[in-house]
């Protein structure tokens, strides 16, 4: 238990360590950016996770509610009047509410056919977004006016690079609390064994249910965050190929890690930074990498490198 | 009714589509238990490979023939290079190597041919038949011809050849196969090369219809997916009629009620089917002992 308790401590010192120290060997505001893409996408990863890799059911549509906070906080302002603050809320809010109602048919689905179901969802949200262009701007997306907060409005990459990180940081910390709380523990049961979970007692399907929900929130404030930061949002934030990057996000860093999540997100998000040099050949490349990653690390990066360092440090 | 028609006759067209797409899917899923996202790849190469040899000189029955080749390889090499290396993977992990070989084939694409929309001119001319009223465009009948010359052939090859019923041996139990000396391994390259077959002859049946370029894999694997799911995975007759249906809605709904929500209309009604009936329509039932 002890132990349980310091690693859990180790992991958010170093996470915290790593968002403070990276600036000094940051040579551009650029990197700001890119470090606060990965801070967002990793939240969102964090919270898919604990659906994915904790209670083990597969979210294929996820990104819809990243698209419904990124959206909330453009939408709000811009036609109702919201502050922007109070957007975020609401688009937090529309997505438990949205999870909690499709989640309780959807959860009773298995393997294949939730996965085809969540798609569903996924597509819907995503084709609403692009559709009803007097409210969204259509498939072009639309500006997000600029978080203001007592009077200062938040602006810079450097400030949402603090911004992202605290929230990254909050994320975490809850993700670790909630795997040594009973519900953590109903998750890791429905994990292994749906029946022998509902044989102890545990509600299997509330637990579902709230594991979705979670997840829904953490994607809508990734979203409502990466609107902000960005000033624009477009429905792609809300598409399949995002769903999939998240998906990938988690399984590449390892199911049911915590850390193994912004590990995924901070790969996936670099990535194709890096590969914009060979532009044309980027969606090769892109794809090849996540080919021979899983192949050869199937139970992710930081499951995989771990067990690796063990074994090295028994012999 | 000559509306009413029109929609029946374009909905089968691309439903046919769809339940080749899900054929496909059904294939793989049932020799080798693995989701292939790049299903809708296939759909696509056949086409390109068409188009990009025809331009080339080759005459288009010719061109179709290498399409298929090169789909067949691609099939054969994901199965070689990218599934059996990851045998014994958790079924998500699968998918992501399959979403990852979809990325991958979309960009090999991208390089070798380009970004543009592609067309090739219709198998027999561009002028509508007349059925009962409604206009027809000669290719729709290639393509439900098509599709139903790929279901008979697949369905003679499974039930009548005794490679097929390895096949179908290796579905109902991959360990039982392997015990009465099937060779597995070969069934399941087997199964990825066949999947990628049909999913050639149909980008090459629709492309003269709907055109084709480097990404319309994405929306064909998801429609293809979606079809096989409404038919019940794994039952290859639930795949054509799903797809078949599918189209159906789509047409009907873009018809009747909004034109815009078309592709949204196959999903809610794919979401209700689920909740209804959570394996399928023509899905068997699996009865959970606790």
């Amino acid at each position: 238990m002890r132990s349980l308790m310091n690693r859990r401590f180790l992991t958010l010192a170093v996470l915290a360590l790593a968002i403070a120290v990276l600036p000094l060997v940051f040579p551009s505001s650029y990197y700001f950016r890119v470090a606060s893409l990965v801070w967002v996408s990793a939240l969102a990863a964090i919270g898919l996770n604990i659906l994915m890799g904790q209670a083990g059911q597969v979210s294929l549509g996820h990104a819809a509610f990243f698209g419904i906070g990124a959206y909330a906080v453009a939408i709000g302002p811009a036609h109702l009047g919201i502050p922007p603050w109070a957007a975020l809320l609401v688009g937090a809010v529309l997505s438990a509410v949205l999870a909690y109602l499709v989640g309780r048919p959807i959860l009773r689905l298995k393997g294949h056919y939730l996965a085809i179901a969540t798609l569903g969802l996924g597509v819907l949200v995503a084709m609403i977004i692009s559709t009803e262009s007097r409210w969204t701007g259509g498939p072009d997306g639309m500006p997000v006016a600029r978080l203001a907060l007592f009077g200062w409005r938040v602006s810079g990459s450097d400030t949402w690079y603090w911004i992202t990180g605290g929230l990254l940081l909050a994320g975490t910390w809850i993700a670790l609390n909630l795997d040594d709380t009973p519900t953590g523990r109903a998750f890791r049961a429905l994990h292994d064994s749906e029946v022998a979970a509902q044989v102890v007692g545990v509600d299997v399907a509330r637990f579902k249910l709230q594991a979705f929900v979670i997840a829904a929130v953490y994607a809508s404030l990734a979203g409502s965050a990466l609107a902000f930061m960005n000033g624009f949002i477009n429905p792609d934030q809300a598409g399949f190929l995002h769903s999939v990057e998240l998906v990938t996000m988690v399984v590449l860093g390892g199911l049911g890690s915590v850390v193994g999540s912004i590990v995924g997100a901070a790969v996936l998000v670099t990535l194709p930074q890096a590969l914009t040099v060979f532009q044309e050949y980027e969606h090769l490349l892109l794809g090849l990498i996540i080919i021979v990653s899983m192949i050869f690390m199937r139970n992710g990066i930081v499951p995989t490198l771990s067990a690796l360092l063990l074994r090295r440090g028994r012999s | 009714m000559a509306e009413f028609l029109q929609f029946l006759i374009s909905g089968l067209t691309v439903g046919a589509v769809y339940a080749l797409v899900a054929l496909g899917f059904t294939l793989i899923y049932n020799a080798s238990g693995v989701v292939n996202f790049a299903q809708g790849e296939f759909v696509m190469l056949g086409g390109m490979v068409t188009v990009f040899a025809a331009a080339a000189g080759v005459p288009l029955p010719l061109a179709g023939l290498v399409a298929v080749c090169v789909a067949v390889a691609v099939g054969l090499l994901l199965h070689r290079l990218a599934i059996e290396p990851a045998r014994g993977a958790s079924a998500v992990t699968l998918i992501i190597i399959t979403i990852g070989a979809s990325i991958l084939l979309r960009g090999i694409a991208q390089v070798m041919f380009d970004k543009q929309f592609h067309k090739l001119p219709a198998f027999s001319g561009d002028t509508p038949v007349d059925v009962l009223g409604a206009a027809v465009q000669p290719q729709s009948f290639w393509v439900l011809g098509g599709a139903a010359v790929v279901v008979l052939a697949l369905y003679v090859f499974l039930e009548h050849t005794v490679l097929g019923k390895a096949v179908l041996a290796t579905a109902a139990n991959r360990l039982a196969a392997r015990l009465v000396g099937i060779n597995t391994t070969t069934i399941m390259a087997l199964a990825f090369g066949g999947s990628a077959a049909i999913g050639a002859v149909a980008g090459i049946l629709i492309t003269p219809i709907t055109l084709t370029s480097y990404d319309v894999g994405t929306l064909l694997a998801l429609k293809g997916f979606a079809a096989a799911m409404l038919g019940g995975m794994g039952n290859p007759l639930g795949a054509v009629l799903g797809g078949l249906i599918l189209g159906l809605l789509e047409a009907f709904g873009a018809g009747y009620l909004s034109s815009t929500y078309k592709d949204a209309f196959a999903f809610l009604v794919i979401l209700v089917v689920l909740f209804a009936a959570p394996q399928g329509l023509f899905g068997r039932r699996v009865v959970e002992r606790v």
